[in-house]
């Protein structure tokens, strides 16, 4: 049939010109993302790294110093490896137990029960939370003479720590606090869970594992997209905490809880040294990258995809 | 495969009521009742400590129960309420988060239909871009955007965080398409050979069928832009300017140690958020399981 048609040349001019309206039909299509694209991010982007480089309080031009924003923050800001630090302290204090009470609970509730999507509602509902209503939630249920945690405490005769005044304890009560919202990573789990083919449990089943054995060597392995999509978003979550900080605890104390973003905020929004703050947020730019592009290329030695040929 | 089939549902109808199963099922109650404990009484904490009236909030050891132990004191929500302006607040979160979600969701459905539905050279290669916006930290671009929010004059008001929204944005668009790949192409073409133009197809036949990817994805960006903080914290100043979330922390500065009238503002900023999930909970969770999974 197309054979006859382009044999005119002139419908052979329509055919092209046709083909391309629909590339140009499929660029208009996709523009509205790539005009806010270049407006409010690939812009922006760019003027951070050359704002970087300056030294700049708002008012007035930029001044041009090269370097030095970059050479004061590695070397001699004691605020930028305290906040590194404080970073590092909730990742590895968060990362592992969120994860782990998030498997765990996404193990519960795939059991087949009655009344299940009720309770998985209410393990989800921290999750939809405005971070400002959770935080002063928190403060509350952390104060130390009339909160909830320390009253409970008293009750099993503990006396509770002063969580978010006292150096010791304010990082583990940001921890405990993150253990509350994990409601997202465990949506994740279990849609993974529920994706295991039933077949590979009763497989395993005929060759005799018993329900330990079916979870290490069935359900884990098949979960390790989920796991490590997971814990990606953890670690760049983590280095981006920022509401909880900024209402709980201000940094303190003692700088106990300053966390990276809220000194990067401090320095651009309280400070006003707009230069310094854009090198923070590169330096963060580039770890957050760094982690990312090491855990991918960690990933293929313990990340199993279906269908993957190896 | 057949017969393996076949077998299970047989193999379900007789219900065996063993000891063993009893317990386990016992156990699972158990586990799931006393995890929730966690999870729940944070909320029933709040939710009491709105109605205490200051004689009962701070008291030592604390009164769980109104009415039993503590008569309830409803008051406090007019008094939060009127302490600042929460209808300015209300209003303002409001505005924000429908025109954003009504513009975020419009301008993603059109550009997940580009990347799902057409063809066009370098299309791949653009959607790479769309993903990797998603992997930015968006604190790299927070001071560029502020200073030119500040150049356009557009501090104090609600356009800095409407105004991208209009553009679209990369999750949703994500999302959008991979639910758009489900749908079969056969829809399109036989669409085309009826005459309907791309939008045609978009507007008549994917949109339709897509109803609840785009709720989804509505709901998302509502509840995010409700539930929103840096953004406002950065660009308003005025106190009748700000969104329930700021109102809220701002109220936490100013009240510091009123923990019933606290706890009663955020009770009021949660539950509408708490009411639309309990209505909307299933596409919710199925938006969420789409990213776990397809990614």
């Amino acid at each position: 049939m197309t054979v006859q048609v382009d044999s005119f040349p002139r419908a052979q001019v329509a055919r092209r010109r046709r083909l391309k309206w629909s590339h140009v039909e499929g660029y208009f299509f996709v523009a509205p993302f790539f005009v806010g694209f270049v407006l409010f991010t690939l812009g922006p982007f760019i003027a951070s790294l050359v704002l970087s480089f300056t030294s700049w309080g708002l008012f007035g031009a930029p001044k041009l110093v090269g370097l030095q924003n970059y050479q004061q923050i590695l070397t001699n800001d004691p605020s930028f490896s305290t906040s590194i630090l404080v970073t590092l302290y909730y990742m590895v204090g968060h990362i592992p137990l969120a994860m782990a009470l998030a498997f765990a609970v996404a193990l519960l509730l795939n059991q087949q029960v009655w009344g299940m999507p009720f309770f998985r509602t209410v393990y989800y509902l921290p999750a939809v939370t405005a971070s400002v209503a959770t935080a002063i939630l928190w403060a509350w249920l952390f104060d130390p003479t009339f909160g909830l945690i320390d009253q409970g405490l008293a009750l099993i005769g503990i006396k509770g720590p002063n969580w978010l005044g006292v150096t010791t304890w304010a990082m583990p009560a940001f921890i405990l606090m993150s253990l509350w919202s994990i409601g997202d990573m465990m949506v994740i789990y279990l849609a993974a869970l529920q994706g295991v083919p039933q077949n590979l449990y009763e497989a395993s089943a005929i060759d005799g594992a018993g329900r330990w054995m079916r979870l290490r060597h069935v359900t884990i392995p098949m979960m390790t997209p989920a796991i490590f999509l997971t814990l990606l978003l953890q670690i760049i979550g983590s280095f981006q905490v920022f509401t909880s900080a900024f209402i709980l605890t201000n940094g303190g104390p003692g700088n106990a809880t300053l966390f990276y973003v809220l000194y990067l905020y401090q320095s651009a929004f309280q400070n006003f040294r707009m230069g310094y703050a854009s090198a923070l947020a590169w330096i963060l730019f580039v770890i957050i990258m760094s982690f990312t592009l090491f855990q991918v290329w960690l990933s293929r030695r313990w990340v199993y995809y279906e269908g993957e040929q190896r | 495969m057949s017969t393996l089939t076949l077998a299970n549902p047989a193999h379900r109808d007789v219900p065996k009521w063993t000891l063993r199963k009893i317990v386990a099922r016992v156990l699972i109650y158990l586990l799931i009742v006393g995890g929730s404990v966690f999870f729940v009484v944070p909320f029933l904490w709040m939710a009491t400590s709105s109605i205490k009236a200051p004689g009962d909030i701070f008291i030592q050891p604390p009164k769980y129960l109104p009415y039993l132990q503590f008569q309830p004191r409803w008051r406090n929500y007019v008094d939060a309420w009127n302490a600042l302006p929460f209808g300015a607040f209300v209003v303002n979160s409001l505005t924000v988060s429908v025109t954003a979600t009504l513009a975020s969701t419009f301008s993603s459905c059109i550009v997940a239909f580009g990347f799902a539905r057409l063809r066009f050279r370098y299309r791949d290669a653009l959607f790479v871009v769309v993903l990797s916006t998603m992997m930015l930290p968006n604190q790299v671009t927070l001071i560029p955007l502020f200073i030119l929010f500040k150049y356009l004059g557009w501090i104090n008001t609600l356009k800095p965080l409407i105004v991208p929204t209009i553009f679209g944005s990369a999750f949703y668009i994500f999302l959008l398409r991979q639910f758009y790949l489900t749908l079969p192409i056969e829809l399109d073409e036989a669409a085309r050979l009826d005459g309907c133009s791309s939008f045609g197809i978009l507007w008549r036949i994917i949109a339709p069928l897509s109803v609840p990817a785009i709720a989804t994805v509505a709901l998302f960006s509502f509840i995010a832009h409700w539930n929103d903080f840096l953004g406002p914290l950065i660009y308003l100043n005025d106190l009748d300017k700000m969104t329930i979330a700021v109102g809220l922390q701002f109220f936490k500065g100013q009240e510091a140690s009123d923990w019933n009238l606290l706890m009663a503002a955020a009770t009021g900023a949660v539950v509408p958020i708490v009411v639309v999930f309990f209505f909307t909970q299933k596409l919710f969770i199925q938006g969420i399981a789409l990213t776990g999974l397809k990614s």
